[in-house]
Parts: C-alpha cells; structure tokens; sequence
C-alpha cells in the first residue's frame, strides 16, 4: 500500500488558489465558499493551516456577506445557507468567529425555518434536509440553537427517514449517504440519536463497502466514491458501527485515489483530482485514524481540536 | 470532477479551455453586474438564459431568472395566454438546462418553483420525466420531481405504485424504485385503501414479487433492503408491550438494610440491599414508549406509594425511552423484625403510554410480587468498598442452587404477553416457515444474502413463535450461519460477529438451565467477609457486543472480562448492578462508560485492559451525555487545572463520567490513559473510592 503523499496534496490545494482561470475554477465560481472550506480544513488535518495567509482570508470571507446577513459562495453571489455554513466554519479554522456581528449571521439562518420545521436553502425556499443540518451545525458553533424550534427541526428530520433506517432530502426521497450524514449530524448535535435504528441504518451503510475495491459507494448498486469516505464513514462513527467495515481496504482505496506526482485525490483511481475530493480523501482517512493527521469531529466536519474550542470551552 | 480521467491536458486543449474560461467568466460577471443593478432587459435576459444552459449550477444566475420571471408577469397582460407563454419559456430553459446536466439542484428547483405559479400543463412533465427516467432510472432528482409531480396532479398512489412495477420490470436492479414502492405500499396498507388490505395478502404477493429479483441475482443490493422491510412488516408488532420488569411477576424480593450475610435460606437472586430500604421498579419494553409516569402505572399496595417520579434510562434527556424506572421505598422496620408486603403493579389500565410512531399501550398487564424486609441487625453495616473484590477464578465457584423450588431460583422470563392476534401469528408463523424453507436453497449455494437472510429468518422465528417456552429451537444452526459468514465476506466479518454474540446471548439467557451455568458464588477466601454474592460470568465468550439484556435484569454482579466489547451500550438498563468487571476488551474511550453513569448501585468497576486513550476517534463522542450534543450542560471550569497538571479542560470526559459515580473500587491500568496525572485526577474526582488499581487509598 502507498503511503499519503500529504506534502503534494498540500501543493495541491494552494496551487489550486492560483489557478483562478482555468475553465473548472471559473464553472465553480459561484461556491468558492465551499472551496474554501474544502481547502483549508484539508490542510489543517494535514497540519498546514499556516500557509495560508490568515487576514486575506477573514477579509475575502466577510466580502461575501450580504447584508441580509447570509453569506454568497463567491463576491457578488447571492447568500444562501450552504455558503453561510462554510463561511462559519472557515473562520471557526482561524478562531475567529469573533469578526461576525454573530446575531445577523444567527437571525439570517433562523429566519429560513417553516412552520413545518423544514430550513429553506434561501429566499426561494428550496427545502432539503441539507439545510435543516447546516442550520443546526451553524447556530451551534454560533452558540445560537436557542433561536429555532429544535423540536419541530428534529421531527422534520425523523419524518425524512426511510424503511432502510436512512434518510433523504424531503419525506418519502431515497436514502443517500450524504443526506444521511446531515441527517444523522443534525441529530447527534442535538442529542437525538436515539430515534435512529442503529443497527439498520449501520448495516445499509457497512454494505456501501464494495468487495473488489473496498471503497464506498452513496447508494445501492452505485459505483465507490472517494466523497463517500467521508458521508457513510462520519455516519457510521456517529451511530458507533464504523466497525463493521474494513478499515486498511478503505484507507487502500483513498490512497489509491492520489495523484502521487501532481498531489491532489479524486472521486476513483486515475480520474481528475479537485479540491472536494482530495478534503473527502483527507477527512476520511482522519476517521480512520490514519497516522499524522489531526482527528475531525464526525458531526461538524471541523477538526476536534476546533470544535472543542468553541463548544466545550465557552 | 466526478468520473473524468486524469490525464495531463494538450496544449491545444488547454488553449480552448482558456477561452472557453474567458467567455463564460464575461457572462458571469455581467450577469452579477445587471442582477445588482436589477437590469431586465431583453438583452440581459438573453445573457442569463445562455448562462444557466452553460452553467446549470449557476445559483445566483437562477434566481436572478426567478427574479425576470417576476418582472416579466408584472408587465404582461393578465391574460391567461401570455401568463402562460412567459412560464412556458422558462420551462424550456429549464429543460435544456437538464439536459446540459440533470443533477443541477438549482434547475430542478427552477422548474418546481415555475410549476408552482400554476398554468402550466402537467401532463407533459410525467413525460419529460419518463425520458429522463429512461436514461438514468437512478437519478433521485427525478424520483423527487416525479413525488412532487404526482402531489401536483393527484395521482393515485395505485398509479405510481404501479409505475415503480413497470420499473422493476423493466430492470429489477433499480434500488430506488423499490424505494418508491415501500414507501407507497406503506401508505396504502395504513389507508386500508382497496385492494391493500388485509396487509396479510399484500405482503405474500410482495415476498413473490422480490423474490423474483433476490434469485435472479442474489449479488444484487436492490432487494435485499425491501427484503428486509417485508420481514420486518412480518415480523413486527406494531403496539408496545411490556417484555419484561424487575421484579419479575410472582417472584420474591428480599430487601436488606445491612449488607446481607450467609443466609441460604433465601434465594441470592432475590436478595438486594439497601441502605435507604428502597428497590428500584424496572420496567423494559419492546420498543421506546413515553408516556410512563403515576398515572399510567398504578402501584397496589399497603404502604404509601404515591407520585412516584418515573425517569427514563437514557443518555440524554429524551422522555422516549424503550427501559423506565422508580424507585420504591419501603416503611421502615423495628429491629430485629421482619415485615412482608404484596405490591401489585398494573401497567396501561389508563391510557397514556405511546410509542415514538404514535401507537398506544393496549395490552394491559398486571405485575405482582412480594418484598420481605430483614430485620435491621444491631452490627454496623460494612460497606462493599470495604473488602476488596477480587475477579479471580478461585474466588468463583459453580452456583449450586439450594432452594426447594429448583425452577423459580432465576427470576427469568416469568412476564408472558398474551398474544391477541391468533389470526395474524398463524399468517406470520406460516410465511416465515416458508421462507425458511426457500432461503435454505439458496444458503447452500455459499451465498451470503442467503445464508444472512436465513439466519435472520430462523431468528425471528424463534423469537415469534417460541416467547412461553423460551426456547431458540435454531440458534445452534444461526451461530454456524454466522460464522460461515465471517469466512465468506470477511469485509463485514465484524457485522457478523456482532450478530453472533447476540445469538450467543440469546441461547445463554433463553432458560435457567444454561443460565445457571454462568452463575458462580463469590466468595474471597483471601478476606474475612463472608458474603453469598452471585456474580453472572459471561466472561472468554468473544462477545463483542451486549444484548438480551432484558433477561439480566436481576443481575448485581456481573463479569464481562476477556471479551472483545467496544460498546456497553443498553447496560444502562441494569440497575442493580453493583459490582462489573470490563477487563480486557475493547471498549476505546471514555465516553464508551456512558451507560454507566446511569447505574446508581455501581460500586465496584473493573476497565483495566482496554483501549481507553489509545484512539483518536471517539466513536462514541455522539452517543454519550456531554455538551457536543446539548445534552449537558458544560458543569466545570475550563481553567481550572485539577492536579498534577491534568487539567479539566483535557480531561472533560472523565469529569463528566467519574463526577457522576460513586465507586468504591476501580481497576483502569492498561489503558493508554492511565498515567499517575489522570489516577491523581480520579481520586479527586471520587472521592468514595477506595482502591484504585488494587492499591488502597484511606
């Protein structure tokens, strides 16, 4: 087995930083925010934050905020839940939420609940349990829960769960890895994992693990993804059942999934390396307590050391 | 880039990237300039048309399309017609967007959001959607519109349920059509509609149905889960009941002021004691209920016991909870006097019980038992912490039961629910033997969903068809099952070990017999106390998880030791429990001891040899009470630095899940964790206890 080439994949997403005018950075313009996030949690798992320059980023990061509060995925892009989540979790990496005026960003996220306890993504109310994981894990890094009815968003969630104990993105949609962990996240924030069947929805996701080549799919019958290293994996830490999958297998998947010579990982072996993957790659191998890297918490995607800060020493 | 080869780009491609780069940042960026500007020309409407179908994922281009399509309406005619031209438009975009890329978010959502001003015709959306349907019969984007489509147009759940059929027919891999039929077959059978009722006979032409799909390719995932659903929809009741409580019905409970000493003739089993003279009432469902409180359980009996408070034995503050418990406590007595009383308890006479999907208790049950209380002896009452226990096997002798009634010594299993549904249980004893009969086909063919289906299906067998005789007439064969299993898909051998430590448990505690060979008199010849305790030993039998737990409610002294747990999860439940030893297993951090916080008896906790600190991941970080998930409040001062330089900030779970113990004795070495600082920290952090690592401490 290869080993992690962390100090390519570290040359990896600054230099994607650089390359503003290639035609992939230009069609994801618009979630630069993501990105961002993507990028900077990567490098500090692998130990790196401090390559970045800390006050270009704050400054860029507060010039996607819109007055209503929300933050855009780029400049001059409209704010929407999803940005504002990075966003937080961005200057969560640097400490220093403290640059928020907290209560906009906290009324912001709070105003797109409904009445069914569902979250809008934005102004134009498109609902998808997504966003009603993203409120959650927001206001409560902003130590702001106390402004949404938690009740109501938690049997929002549980009325999006399926036969097969997982979750999709409005009530009666398929089970997905990635809307599960918001799913599962939204509810281990807010210590209601007791609704969920452990044990169903655990072996759904240990069966994501593909015999030939060990790594996991999102759904049934679907070809393995290096993303879902992260989506089932985080899940399946969070229900305590990680352990009903080969772990060196899946850690075999990723690193097959690097470019040794350029850095970088990708969705499988010997396809295109981009940002999103090479964090999935990253994170993922983090769960698996691969060597050298900082632990992630399972639920806010941020590192624990991070995540400790803010909530447990208030 | 989902599914596009990696491979150094030419020259000449990368030269028409570039340009490609510059035309679409141009329109980007004037899009963004009329959007702030809120220009609505004919022109810039023709840019953000030409944007979104080279971008679909374009967010801010979509709403600034929602935004024309506003302005658009507010300046035409009110006339149906042109309402109707400007929607129209806008669903062509929309199409053609999809077509550029179907999984776009934005787009779909586009459409849904025109759809809802009305006038459009719906028609032509179930068949755009078959098209898209017919090119990746996958796409959840699609399933999704097609629900929203179907609202919309009051579609029968009969249509699209027989939509799905044409799907699977038409290839029965197709995971998320089976999803879809689930779904709707569930909402059918809970309307009764026609022709879906009784469920009985849906369900037989449902097990044909996947069947069909389950040989064709047994390696196929698509019906195994909706498999699985069948069986559950079989297997299931649907009402909570009561499956057991401690006391148990019909048994007798000896309650002690001082420590008990050798007194055979009363059964150990049934001895507790006391300081305060209270018994804790546990009451275990089949399922999480709430609900459970002086109102709906009504306790008969001499003495006083009203408003009693009832909590739920779980690690946050949920009031559903599947194991609920009081305590009672008793009048006290005169020295040197005994004094007995009959309790009777009825659960559900009033209604109030419910479960987490709504349905209520109706199965009222009556427990009754009786409790002696031994008279207080004038000696002082020495504390368990006094003498040291000692886990080791000479300690331990083979139970020999002294009671006259030989079959009442273990109060196991004596709750029996009636069954109310004779109909039913002949429906479901009948197809689960028929099943059993096509699953062991294809379990000899060294297939796995055979033999896994197979093992579940003689398990909930036993469980529906034997709950008087508790017996598991199959578990012999489940446990090879399992262990076949392990060999033929190691990647999940762990599932299967999992699974067979259940059964392992489920044959251990189906009847006295086998019980009472894991029960042993304790007695440490080494010191001078002469105690008649029964310790459970469930100790070098590979479990790596807990389970049956409902059968060990009477349990106070338990050996778990020389497993390969990782989790105690439900050992919450077993509230008299005083005395444990976890030694030698897996558990791998400290907030796998949460169950333990909720034990109020527990004195005596062996974890040495485990994998407390040696993990990065806390796999049990979501589970366990702590202020991650608001569940607890933050109770310490992060600054405050304990001793030794361990400080309370560092070591918060140990301070959530010490604080909250009473141990007199706790053996932690072998843990990565257990330095000199973190023993200092515990003793500050205990302060009943009394040995730690088997050094005394006072």
């Amino acid at each position: 087995m290869g080993e992690l080439a962390s100090q390519k994949h570290v040359q990896f997403i600054v230099s994607v930083e650089k390359k503003k005018d290639s035609f992939e950075s230009v069609v994801m313009e618009h979630i630069r925010m993501n990105g961002a996030y993507w990028g900077l949690t990567a490098l500090d798992l692998l130990g790196k934050l401090h390559v970045v320059d800390v006050e270009e980023v704050v400054s860029w990061v507060l010039q996607c905020q819109d007055d209503s509060g929300g933050f855009g995925g780029n400049i001059g892009h409209d704010p929407h839940v999803l940005y504002t989540l990075s966003a937080v979790q961005v200057l969560a990496l640097f400490d220093k939420l403290d640059v928020l005026d907290i209560e906009k960003v906290a009324s912001y996220v709070a105003g797109l609940q409904n009445e069914d306890g569902s979250f809008s993504g934005d102004m134009w109310g498109e609902i998808d349990t997504r966003f009603s994981y993203i409120a959650i894990s927001c206001l409560s890094l902003l130590h702001r829960l106390d402004k949404i009815n938690v009740e109501k968003a938690v049997n929002y969630i549980l009325s999006c769960k399926n036969h097969d104990g997982g979750f999709g993105c409005t009530p009666g949609a398929e089970s997905h890895a990635g809307q599960i962990f918001c799913c599962v996240g939204a509810l281990a924030i807010t210590g209601s994992l007791h609704h969920i069947d452990k044990d169903l929805l655990g072996w759904w996701l240990c069966e994501r693990q593909d015999n030939k080549t060990g790594g996991l799919n999102g759904r049934p019958e679907k070809l393995p993804d290096v993303c879902y290293s992260w989506w089932a994996l985080s899940s399946l830490i969070m229900i305590d059942r990680v352990h009903w999958i080969n772990k060196d297998k899946l850690i075999k998947f990723i690193l097959d999934c690097q470019d040794i010579e350029n850095g970088g990982i990708s969705d499988r072996p010997d396809d295109a390396v981009d940002v999103y993957h090479t964090y999935f790659g990253v994170a993922g191998l983090s769960l698996l307590e691969y060597p050298g890297l900082k632990a992630i918490d399972p639920a806010y995607a941020l590192p624990v050391d991070v995540v400790d800060r803010i909530i447990l020493d208030r | 880039m989902h599914g596009r080869p990696r491979k150094a780009a030419k020259p000449e491609d990368e030269a028409a990237s570039a340009a490609q780069a510059q035309e679409l940042r141009a329109l980007q960026s004037q899009l963004l300039s009329n959007h702030h500007n809120k220009i609505y020309t004919d022109e810039a409407q023709q840019l953000s048309a030409k944007l979104v179908q080279q971008n679909p994922e374009s967010y801010t281009a979509w709403n600034y399309r929602k935004l024309v399509v506003q302005h658009n309406l507010a300046q035409s005619e009110s006339d149906p017609d042109s309402l109707k031209s400007i929607l129209d438009q806008e669903l062509g975009l929309v199409e053609s967007a999809l077509k550029q890329n179907f999984k776009s978010y934005g787009a779909w959502h586009h459409r849904k959001w025109v759809l809802s001003k009305g006038h459009s015709v719906l028609d032509r959306e179930l068949k755009l959607l078959k098209r898209f349907q017919q090119s990746d019969p996958r796409n959840f984007h699609a399933w999704n519109y097609r629900r929203f489509v179907a609202a919309l147009l009051n579609r029968s759940e009969e249509e699209e349920l027989d939509y799905t059929r044409e799907m699977i027919e038409h290839n029965f891999s197709n995971y998320s059509a089976w999803h879809n039929r689930s779904v709707l077959l569930c909402n059918l059978m809970k309307k009764k509609s026609q022709g879906f009722f009784p469920k009985e006979k849906v369900l037989n032409d449902e097990y044909e149905h996947v069947h069909d799909a389950i040989f064709t390719d047994p390696d196929d995932q698509s019906g195994w889960f909706y498999y699985l659903w069948l069986l559950d929809q079989t297997v299931k009741t649907d009402a909570p009941l009561l499956v057991a409580s401690w006391p148990a019905h019909e048994s007798d409970v000896i309650l002690s002021r001082n420590r008990r000493s050798d007194d055979s003739s009363f059964s150990p089993f049934d001895s507790f004691h006391s300081d305060s003279g209270t018994i804790p009432l546990i009451l275990y469902f089949n399922q999480a209920v709430e609900g459970v409180n002086s109102s709906t359980i009504t306790i008969e009996s001499s003495f006083c016991t009203k408003d009693l408070n009832w909590k739920p034995l779980l690690q946050n503050n949920s009031q559903l909870s599947q194991v609920w418990v009081t305590h009672i406590k008793f009048p006290d007595v005169k020295p040197h006097s005994s004094e007995a009383y009959q309790l009777k308890i009825s659960v559900g006479q009033s209604q109030g019980i419910i479960s987490a999907s709504g349905i209520h208790y109706s199965h009222p049950t009556q427990l009754a038992f009786k409790v002696c209380l031994r008279p207080i002896e004038t000696e002082p009452a020495t504390k368990k912490g006094g003498h040291r226990i000692l886990w080791r096997d000479e300690n331990f002798h083979m139970y020999q039961p002294q009671s006259q009634e030989p079959d009442e010594v273990v109060p196991i299993d004596q709750l029996i629910i009636n069954d109310h549904e004779p109909t039913a249980s002949n429906w479901r004893a009948e197809t689960i033997a028929n099943e059993i009969a096509l699953f062991r086909e294809l379990s000899e063919l060294n297939c796995k969903i055979g033999k896994l289906t197979l093992a579940r299906l003689l398990t909930a067998h036993d469980v529906i068809l034997s709950p008087r005789t508790s017996k598991m007439a199959h578990s012999e064969e489940v446990l090879e099952l399992y262990t076949d299993l392990i060999k033929l898909d190691p990647l999940h051998s762990q599932y299967y070990k999992d699974e067979h430590s259940l059964v392992l448990l489920q044959k251990v505690t189906s009847n006295r017999e086998s019980l009472l060979n894991h029960c042993f008199s304790y007695k440490n010849l080494a010191s001078s106390s002469i105690g008649n305790d029964i310790c459970l030993r469930l100790s070098n039998l590979s479990l790596s998880r807990m389970g049956s737990i409902e059968k060990l409610l009477w349990v106070q002294m338990l050996d778990l030791s020389h497993n390969e747990l990782h989790s105690i999860e439900g050992l919450e439940a077993m509230q008299l429990l005083s005395c444990l030893n976890l030694s030698n297993n897996k558990l791998g951090s400290l907030t796998a001891l949460g169950p333990l916080r909720l034990l109020k008896s527990l004195e005596v906790l062996d974890i040495s040899y485990n994998e407390i600190g040696s993990h990065t991941i806390d796999r049990t970080r979501y589970l366990c009470s702590t202020p991650l998930s608001h569940t607890e409040e933050t109770s310490w001062n992060s600054d405050e630095i304990v001793t030794g330089g361990a400080s309370v900030k560092d070591n918060w779970e140990a301070v959530l899940i010490f604080k909250s113990m009473s141990l007199t004795q706790l053996a932690i070495v072998g843990n990565a964790i257990s330095g000199e600082n973190f023993k200092s920290l515990l003793v500050k952090l205990v302060p009943t206890l009394e040995w730690l690592d088997g050094d005394k401490l006072h």
